[in-house]
C-alpha cells in the first residue's frame, strides 16, 4: 500500500474564475455559469466536450444536480463534494483520479459558494442535529489560540508577534490591492491593521478571511492530450489529501503551534512530486489563511521556514511578493476573499495565471520562469481537527 | 429507628447583586446588603444538581448508590410537564432503578418534600433549588436571592452516621391569601402585610409547640433556631415572640436574600455547618400554614468536613451590574448578537449520549488513555464531573452567539488524563489565566425551542473553595 500519485499523468487544460465578492445581483446558477463559461472558454470546448463534473458547495445545496440544471447538462455524471474549506479542492481530485484512470477523457472540478445570502456576516455552519454537546466557538476563536501558544513556545513577544500578524495581513492585502477579481482591494498598512480591536483573543477582522460569493472552475484531461486544448498546460504533480481525525482537540499533547495533517499531507505531496526542498523549488505558494496566525504556522508545517523561524521570515519579506518565496501573490483569502467551495479552485487559478506567465504585471512574480512549479494549499476544520489537501502543479 | 440528616450542601451562584445599585436605575427599591444571582446558564435543575453534587460529595464516589429517592422542588422548574428531577439525576448519574420525582409549585413544597422523607423510607436526596424575581425596584427583588440547597434524608448507619435526627416535627395548615403568583408570572402578589404577619405569627407558635411537645423538649432546650418563611416582617415578629435572643440563626437576608422553596434547607445546612454535638436545632417555616422540624446534632458534626460551607460561599462571588441583573433575569430586553440562534438539540441524540451530556463520562483506550467526549471505539467509561483540571490554552470569543457575550473558552486538561476545550462561566475575563485550575459545573448552554441544552462548563476553582 502506497500513495503514489498521478505525477505528470493529468493536465489542467482550461480554467475560470469569478470575483470574489458580495454577490447581490448574482446567484449560485449565475456563480457557475460564469466560471464554468470562462473555462470552457480557456480550454476551447463546450459543456457536452466535458465527459464528467465533479461540483464541491459546502453548502450551496445538494446533488449533481446543483450544477446539471443550471448548465442544463445532456445524460452527465456530476457529482457534488464537500470537504469543508477544501472542498474545491477536492472537486480537482476527483475529476483529475477520474481522467487518470481513464474512464472519462475530459472532466471539470468547479466549486462554487453563496455565503452572502445567509443574512448573517461571517460563515454559518450548517445545522445537523446533535445532542448540544458541542463546541459552539468560532473559527477565529478556535485559531487565535495558535497566536498566543506560538508566542510561549518559540519566546516570540506577544507584541512582536502582533506585528508579524498584521504583516501577513498586509501582505496579502497588498497582493489582493493588484487583482481585480479579489473582494478587497485596499492596501491596508501593519499600522492600521495593529490598531483594530480584536474580535476572537487577540485577532481583529483584519485577521480573518473575506467572506464572498465565488465560483471557480478547472478543465482536466489526460496530460498525453494537453496540448489538443492549450498550448501551455498546467501538470499535475501531486495531489494529497489527509483527514484528521480530531485527536489534537482532545490530546493533551497538543500545543496549537502546528498543524499535524498539514505537514503530514505536505510529506506526501512532496513525495509525490519529488520535491526535496520546496522553499528552493517553488515558485510561488497559495496557502490556506483564513486567519493569519495560519498562514504563520502553514510556513513551518509546509516545511518553506525551520520550526519557530516563519516569524522571522515574515518580518524579513520572504513571503512577499517580491520575496524569495511569494505567498498568496493573489491576495489569499484574506484579500481574494473565502467562498467556501470555491477557494480551493481559486487558489490553483492563481497558479494557472502565473506559472503560464499571464498574471497582470502589477503581480508578477520574479521566480517564473526561472521555477516552474507551484503548490496550492486548502484546509477545513480547526487546529486540532482538520482537513489538509495539498497540490503542485507544474509548466 | 432513628431517622434525620445524613448530608447536607447548600449552593449560592456565584454573583452578588449590591441592593444599592438599584435605586440609581429603578427610580427606588434596593436597600443594604447583597442579594445572590443565578447567572445566564443557570436555571433552578441546575442550581439543584450543584448542591445535590456537594451534599454527596463526602460520600466518596460510591456516594450516589446510596439514594433510594431524589425529591426536585421548585416555585420556578425549567420545563412543566416533563419531570425536572431527571435531569438532576442524570447529571448525578443515580441508579435508574432511583425514582425522580419534582414537587414543585409553591415554596411550601419544598418543605413538604423534606417531611415526607423524613417521615418516610430509604435515603431520599431532597433538593430544593429557587430563582427568585420580582419586578424592578421593588421590595421583593432586591429581598430575594436565588440558591439551592440538598439533604440526604435517612437512617443513621453506623458506617454512615446521621448529622442529626429528627427529635420533633409540628405542622399547622391554614388556608390563607398572603403571597401568590400566577404561573409564569415573574413577580408574586402580596397581600397587605399586617394580614400575613398577624396570622402567621400564631401559626408558628402551634407549629412550634407541636414540635416541641412531640420531642419532649421546653423551649429552653432549643440552642439554634431557624425562622425563615414566604413572609420577612412575620418571622421577625415570630422570632421575638418567641424571646430567641441569641438562639435565633442569621437568615442570610443581608448577604443571599431569601432563596423562596431552597431557604429552609440552606438555613438547616448553614446551622448545621456551625453547630456542636448534642445541640438541639429547629427549622421553622412559615408558608401556608407553619412547619416546625426539631433536630439533635450528633457527634458525626465533629468530624464532618463540607466541601463547600455556605459560610464560605456567602464570603465569595464577585458584583454583577443592575444592568446585567436585568438582562440575565430577561427584564431587560437588549439586541441580540447578529449570529444565527442555535439550533434545537435533538431529544435522540441527547438520549443517547446522556451518559455525557449529563454525567460527563467521558472513556478510556486500552492503554488507560481518557478522552473527552467517550470516543466509539473505547470500552471503558471514565466518569469526570469530578475531576479538575487545569487551562492548556485559551481564547475570548466575541463573535460566537451567547446569552452573554463574550464566550470565554478554554482547553482544559483534567487531572488523571483527557482534554476538553469547554467554555468557562462564573469569570471575569481578566480573572483567566493559563495554568489556572478549573473544576466541572452543570450548566444550561443555551434554550432553543422551548429545549434547555444542559451540559458542562467549567469554573475556576474558588480560592480556598475545598477539593
Amino acid at each position: 500500500m502506497a500513495s503514489h500519485g498521478i505525477r505528470d499523468r493529468v493536465a489542467i487544460v482550461g480554467m475560470g474564475c469569478t470575483r470574489f465578492a458580495e454577490h447581490w445581483d448574482k446567484g449560485l446558477d449565475d456563480l457557475l455559469l460564469d466560471a464554468t463559461g470562462e473555462a470552457f472558454a480557456s480550454a476551447g470546448v463546450t459543456k457536452d466536450d466535458v465527459d464528467a463534473y465533479w461540483v464541491g458547495t459546502a453548502q450551496g445545496g445538494m446533488s449533481g444536480m446543483l450544477l446539471a440544471k443550471p448548465l442544463q447538462l445532456e445524460g452527465k455524471p456530476v457529482t457534488r463534494v464537500e470537504n469543508l474549506c477544501a472542498t474545491g479542492s477536492e472537486a480537482l481530485r476527483q475529476a483529475a483520479y477520474a481522467v487518470a484512470s481513464g474512464a472519462y477523457d475530459l472532466a471539470m472540478a468547479v466549486g462554487v459558494e453563496k455565503v452572502k445570502d445567509s443574512g448573517y456576516q461571517g460563515l454559518n455552519a450548517f445545522p445537523v442535529p446533535t445532542d448540544g454537546t458541542q463546541r459552539t466557538l468560532t473559527a477565529a476563536a478556535m485559531f487565535s489560540m495558535v497566536a498566543p501558544a506560538y508566542a510561549e513556545r518559540y519566546g516570540v513577544p506577544m507584541d512582536e508577534l502582533k506585528a508579524v500578524l498584521a504583516r501577513i495581513a498586509s501582505k496579502n492585502h497588498h497582493n489582493g490591492a493588484r487583482n481585480p477579481r479579489a473582494q478587497f482591494r485596499r492596501e491596508t498598512s501593519v499600522e492600521q491593521i495593529l490598531a483594530m480591536p480584536p474580535v476572537a483573543g487577540c485577532l481583529s477582522v483584519f485577521d480573518c478571511a473575506g467572506v464572498a460569493d465565488g465560483a471557480a472552475a478547472a478543465i482536466v484531461c489526460r496530460a498525453e492530450d494537453a496540448h489538443r486544448y492549450t498550448d501551455k498546460p498546467l501538470y499535475v504533480k501531486a495531489l494529497s489529501f489527509v483527514a484528521g481525525n480530531g485527536r489534537g482537540v482532545t490530546d493533551p499533547a497538543y500545543d496549537y503551534t502546528t498543524f499535524p495533517e498539514i505537514a503530514a499531507c505536505a510529506a506526501d505531496a512532496y513525495a509525490q512530486a519529488g520535491i526535496a526542498d520546496p522553499r528552493a523549488e517553488l515558485a510561488m505558494a497559495e496557502v490556506h489563511d483564513c486567519f493569519t496566525p495560519t498562514e504563520l504556522v502553514l510556513m513551518e508545517d509546509l516545511g518553506f521556514s525551520e520550526r519557530g523561524s516563519a516569524w522571522r521570515d515574515v518580518l524579513d519579506g520572504t513571503y512577499d511578493l517580491t520575496g524569495d518565496l511569494p505567498v498568496n501573490p493573489d491576495g489569499g483569502l484574506k484579500s481574494f476573499g473565502h467562498p467556501v467551495g470555491a477557494s480551493g479552485l481559486r487558489m490553483v487559478f492563481e497558479a494557472w495565471l502565473q506559472l503560464r506567465e499571464e498574471a497582470p504585471p502589477e503581480r508578477q512574480i520574479a521566480t517564473v520562469p526561472g521555477r516552474t512549479l507551484a503548490l496550492t494549499h486548502n484546509l477545513g476544520g480547526y487546529p486540532g481537527e482538520m482537513v489538509s489537501f495539498i497540490s503542485i502543479l507544474g509548466v | 429507628m432513628a431517622r434525620g440528616i445524613l448530608a447536607a450542601a447548600g449552593y449560592l451562584p456565584h454573583r452578588r447583586l449590591d441592593r444599592a445599585t438599584i435605586a440609581a436605575v429603578a427610580g427606588g427599591g434596593g436597600g443594604t446588603g447583597t442579594r445572590t444571582v443565578a447567572a445566564y446558564d443557570e436555571d433552578t435543575t441546575t442550581m439543584g444538581v450543584e448542591a445535590a453534587r456537594l451534599a454527596l460529595a463526602g460520600l466518596g464516589p460510591t456516594g450516589a448508590e446510596r439514594v433510594d429517592g431524589l425529591w426536585l422542588s421548585t416555585v420556578a422548574p425549567a420545563y412543566a410537564d416533563k419531570t425536572n428531577a431527571t435531569a438532576v439525576h442524570a447529571a448525578l448519574r443515580l441508579p435508574r432503578g432511583t425514582p425522580a420525582f419534582d414537587a414543585n409549585g409553591s415554596v411550601r413544597s419544598a418543605l413538604g418534600a423534606l417531611r415526607a422523607a423524613l417521615d418516610g423510607a430509604g435515603t431520599q436526596l431532597v433538593v430544593a433549588a429557587d430563582l427568585r424575581t420580582g419586578l424592578a425596584g421593588g421590595s421583593d427583588e432586591s429581598q430575594f436571592g436565588d440558591g439551592a440547597a440538598a439533604l440526604l434524608v435517612g437512617d443513621g448507619a453506623a458506617e454512615a452516621p446521621l448529622l442529626a435526627e429528627l427529635v420533633g416535627a409540628g405542622s399547622v395548615t391554614e388556608e390563607l391569601l398572603d403571597r401568590w403568583r400566577a404561573p409564569g408570572d415573574v413577580r408574586s402578589r402580596t397581600w397587605e402585610e399586617r394580614f400575613g404577619e398577624t396570622r402567621y405569627v400564631p401559626l408558628g407558635v402551634e407549629a412550634w409547640e407541636a414540635a416541641l411537645k412531640q420531642a419532649g423538649l421546653v423551649a429552653d432546650q432549643v440552642d439554634r433556631v431557624v425562622i425563615t418563611g414566604t413572609h420577612a416582617r412575620a418571622a421577625r415578629a415570630l422570632a421575638r415572640q418567641l424571646r430567641l435572643g441569641e438562639r435565633l440563626v442569621d437568615d442570610l437576608a443581608a448577604t443571599v436574600g431569601n432563596t423562596g422553596a431552597a431557604h429552609p434547607a440552606l438555613l438547616l445546612t448553614s446551622t448545621l455547618e456551625s453547630s456542636a454535638p448534642g445541640q438541639v436545632v429547629a427549622l421553622v417555616a412559615l408558608a401556608d400554614g407553619a412547619d416546625a422540624l426539631l433536630f439533635r446534632v450528633t457527634d458525626a458534626v465533629a468530624t464532618w468536613s463540607p466541601r463547600r460551607p455556605i459560610a464560605a460561599q456567602v464570603r465569595g462571588g464577585a458584583p454583577i451590574p443592575y444592568g446585567t441583573y436585568l438582562r440575565w433575569r430577561g427584564l431587560l430586553p437588549v439586541e441580540p448578537p447578529r449570529r444565527p440562534e442555535p439550533a434545537r438539540p435533538s431529544a435522540a441524540a441527547a438520549s443517547r449520549s446522556a451518559d455525557w451530556k449529563f454525567g460527563f463520562v467521558g472513556s478510556a483506550d486500552e492503554g488507560g488513555e481518557v478522552h473527552l467526549p467517550p470516543q466509539p471505539l473505547d470500552q471503558t467509561p471514565v466518569p469526570m464531573a469530578d475531576a479538575s483540571g487545569t487551562i492548556a490554552t485559551f481564547t475570548v470569543d466575541r463573535l460566537a452567539h451567547s446569552p452573554s457575550p463574550p464566550v470565554v473558552f478554554a482547553v482544559v486538561d483534567f487531572g488523571g488524563g483527557g482534554r476538553l476545550p469547554v467554555e468557562l462561566t462564573d469569570v471575569d475575563v481578566e480573572e483567566v489565566r493559563i495554568g489556572a485550575r478549573v473544576e466541572l459545573t452543570f450548566r444550561r448552554l443555551f434554550t432553543a425551542d422551548g429545549i434547555h441544552n444542559y451540559f458542562w462548563k467549567a469554573r475556576l476553582v474558588p480560592a480556598g473553595g475545598g477539593g
